[in-house]
């Protein structure tokens, strides 16, 4: 069973990042949240339709982008404008339209310098980066990201998320973050930590990197600088449970005396 | 075994509107026994350098000795140099192929011309080294495992060759935080017993943590080399060619910037808790607290800079 009895609402306009073991069921849920699968038991709904409504799916996968793990897997075309031209060329839109969509969403990954490129000799983050642009040429509300930043090197990872962290913050899109690394998901709204096909977890970022000990009995870790708050807590340095990234952290120690 | 590069450089498609250098001049030295740790950015020819170590690629220009025989002289036995530097490609697990673990991992010592009991000798040897010991595994399909284990699977294939250096490309990608400790503690005890390791990897905190030596390479050049403390110690070199530092590095290299008294040459949590403990805590030798709070950068506050600073300045092209 990949998926047992979960219930959980995806707040419009917020990041949601989901993290767990391999196998806790993750990709499993991203696909269900635009209809790729359906459940066994249970329904989802993505903005009130439910995914089980075959002659609606196509406006369900409208409405969830999904951006997915291999950048190699998901160009189409052999130049990065015709790749993002191709979902709205299948939607059977004027030109001009289709025009004006690769446009801002070449726009909003920041790759209108490569618009005449060949997409397979950019980078593994500029990839992944049109990848992202074709999926918002279909104008979705929301993007799910299936371990989008596991092939990447540390420039294109950071390149991903923060594309992903501005559409969410510019453009209100709402953002589900699937991830191995602890570190992405400390700048999320809230945090889903899955565990054997349930949800184990679900807060703030304070919240849930304040349960080391369960976080580490599911195999998982603590980002490094909440690793390192937890120690100095324990050595009697008050740091307050926000603090879980390196700026903050930073701030902190220069700020208190 | 030690490995020498000697001023290799390597052309892809030369001639042609395509040409692209992949390696321009690279001069390395790969001890015995070695754990040396490879890190550059996407495109910058770490995949290409460790083709060239086993001898899957020629290179354009210059040598690699392997115990000081060039592989590519006329007579070398370049089958007997692959055995003995095993190459683990990213995403290893891709490459099984057999109905069952057994005869995966037996491929290699079977094509080799061994008889049974010395190939099910070397299988068993592998999969133990590699954490699986459950004696049924073996019967399994290597499809029906987890992630994690096919990836251990595919690493036995090639330890079951008995290799003497072990070339390991990004072998926790894509793995848990719990599957990533165990396969690089996995490969932390192949180091001890004797085998040479060189670990390519874009995670710093996994490179600081098993690696003797750093080796950086940009655009096809070495660009830096030293201790892992010594290459973390040049942060801003590693950002500019789209590399970082481990998050501990990152922080305490910023506090010591801002003239707060910490030693930045440190890159485990524990190290760090033990820098800011003496710092605000006074429990250690430097005692400066509130009135050091001074933004932008400040030299000479602080105890004795680290060892990494000495490595300032030498890399080539920046």
């Amino acid at each position: 069973m990949a998926l047992r009895d979960v219930d959980l609402e995806v707040r419009p306009g917020e990041f949601l990042a989901v993290v767990g073991p391999n196998g806790s069921g993750k990709s499993t849920l991203a696909k269900h949240l635009n209809g790729l699968l359906l459940p066994t038991a249970g329904d989802v709904w993505v903005a009130g339709i439910n995914t089980r409504e075959r002659d609606r799916i196509w406006e369900v996968r409208r409405i969830t982008g999904m951006v997915f793990q291999n950048p190699d897997n998901q160009l189409v075309a052999t130049v990065v404008e015709e790749d993002v031209a191709f979902g709205p060329e299948n939607l059977g839109l004027h030109p001009d339209e289709i025009r004006r969509r690769v446009d801002e969403a070449l726009g909003l990954v920041r790759m209108e310098p490569y618009r005449r490129h060949a997409p397979h000799l950019l980078s593994g983050g500029q990839k992944q980066r049109v990848a992202i642009a074709g999926v918002l040429a279909m104008r979705p509300r929301v993007l799910v990201f299936d371990e989008a930043t596991a092939m990447l090197d540390p420039v294109g990872r950071s390149e991903v998320l923060e594309t992903a962290h501005r559409l969410n913050r510019e453009e209100g899109l709402t953002v589900v973050h699937i991830t191995h690394f602890m570190e992405e998901a400390v700048a999320a709204d809230r945090v889903a930590v899955m565990d054997r096909g349930g949800i184990a977890l679900l807060g703030p970022p304070a919240e849930v990197f304040g349960q080391a000990e369960l976080l580490r009995r599911l195999g998982l870790e603590l980002p490094a600088m909440a690793e390192l708050a937890a120690a100095l807590r324990r050595a009697g340095l008050p740091v307050p449970p926000d603090v879980l990234d390196v700026p903050r952290m930073f701030e902190y120690l220069v700020g208190v005396a | 075994m030690s490995i020498r590069i000697e001023a290799v450089t390597h052309v892809y498609l030369p001639g042609t509107p395509q040409q692209v250098t992949a390696l321009d001049d690279v001069s390395l030295e790969i001890a015995d026994g070695e754990f040396l740790g490879l890190i550059g950015p996407t495109g910058s020819g770490k995949s290409t350098l460790v083709q060239t170590l086993n001898g899957l690629l020629r290179p354009t220009r210059g040598r690699i000795l392997v115990d000081g025989q060039d592989i590519w002289e006329r007579h070398a036995d370049r089958r007997k140099v692959r055995q003995r530097v095993g190459l683990i490609f990213q995403y290893p697990e891709h490459q099984l192929f057999e109905e069952t673990v057994f005869a995966d991992v037996a491929f290699g010592p079977r094509n080799l011309g061994l008889g049974d009991d010395e190939v099910r000798a070397r299988v068993t040897e592998a999969l133990r080294l590699v954490g699986l010991e459950d004696p049924d595994l073996l019967r399994r399909s290597p499809f029906s495992l987890s992630g994690g284990q096919m990836r251990r699977v595919a690493i036995a294939g090639v330890l079951a060759m008995r290799p003497q250096v072990l070339v390991l490309d990004e072998p926790a990608a894509g793995l848990d935080p719990a599957g990533r400790r165990e396969i690089l503690g996995q490969i932390r005890s192949l180091h001890r017993r004797g085998l040479t390791v060189v670990l390519v990897s874009h995670n710093m905190e996994d490179i600081g943590a098993l690696a003797q030596r750093v080796v950086v390479l940009h655009q096809g050049r070495v660009v830096a080399e030293g201790t892992p403390e010594a290459i973390f110690g040049r942060r801003q070199m590693l950002l500019e060619i789209g590399l970082g530092v481990p998050p501990v590095v990152d922080l305490l290299q910023r506090l010591a910037e801002a003239g707060c008294p910490v030693n930045a040459g440190c890159f485990a949590v524990e190290g760090a808790r033990d820098e800011i403990l003496r710092w605000k805590l006074g429990t250690g030798p430097a005692r400066r607290a509130a009135g050091d709070r001074v933004a932008g950068p400040r030299a000479g506050s602080g105890p004795a800079r680290p060892a990494c600073r000495a490595g300032r300045g030498r890399g080539r092209g920046h």
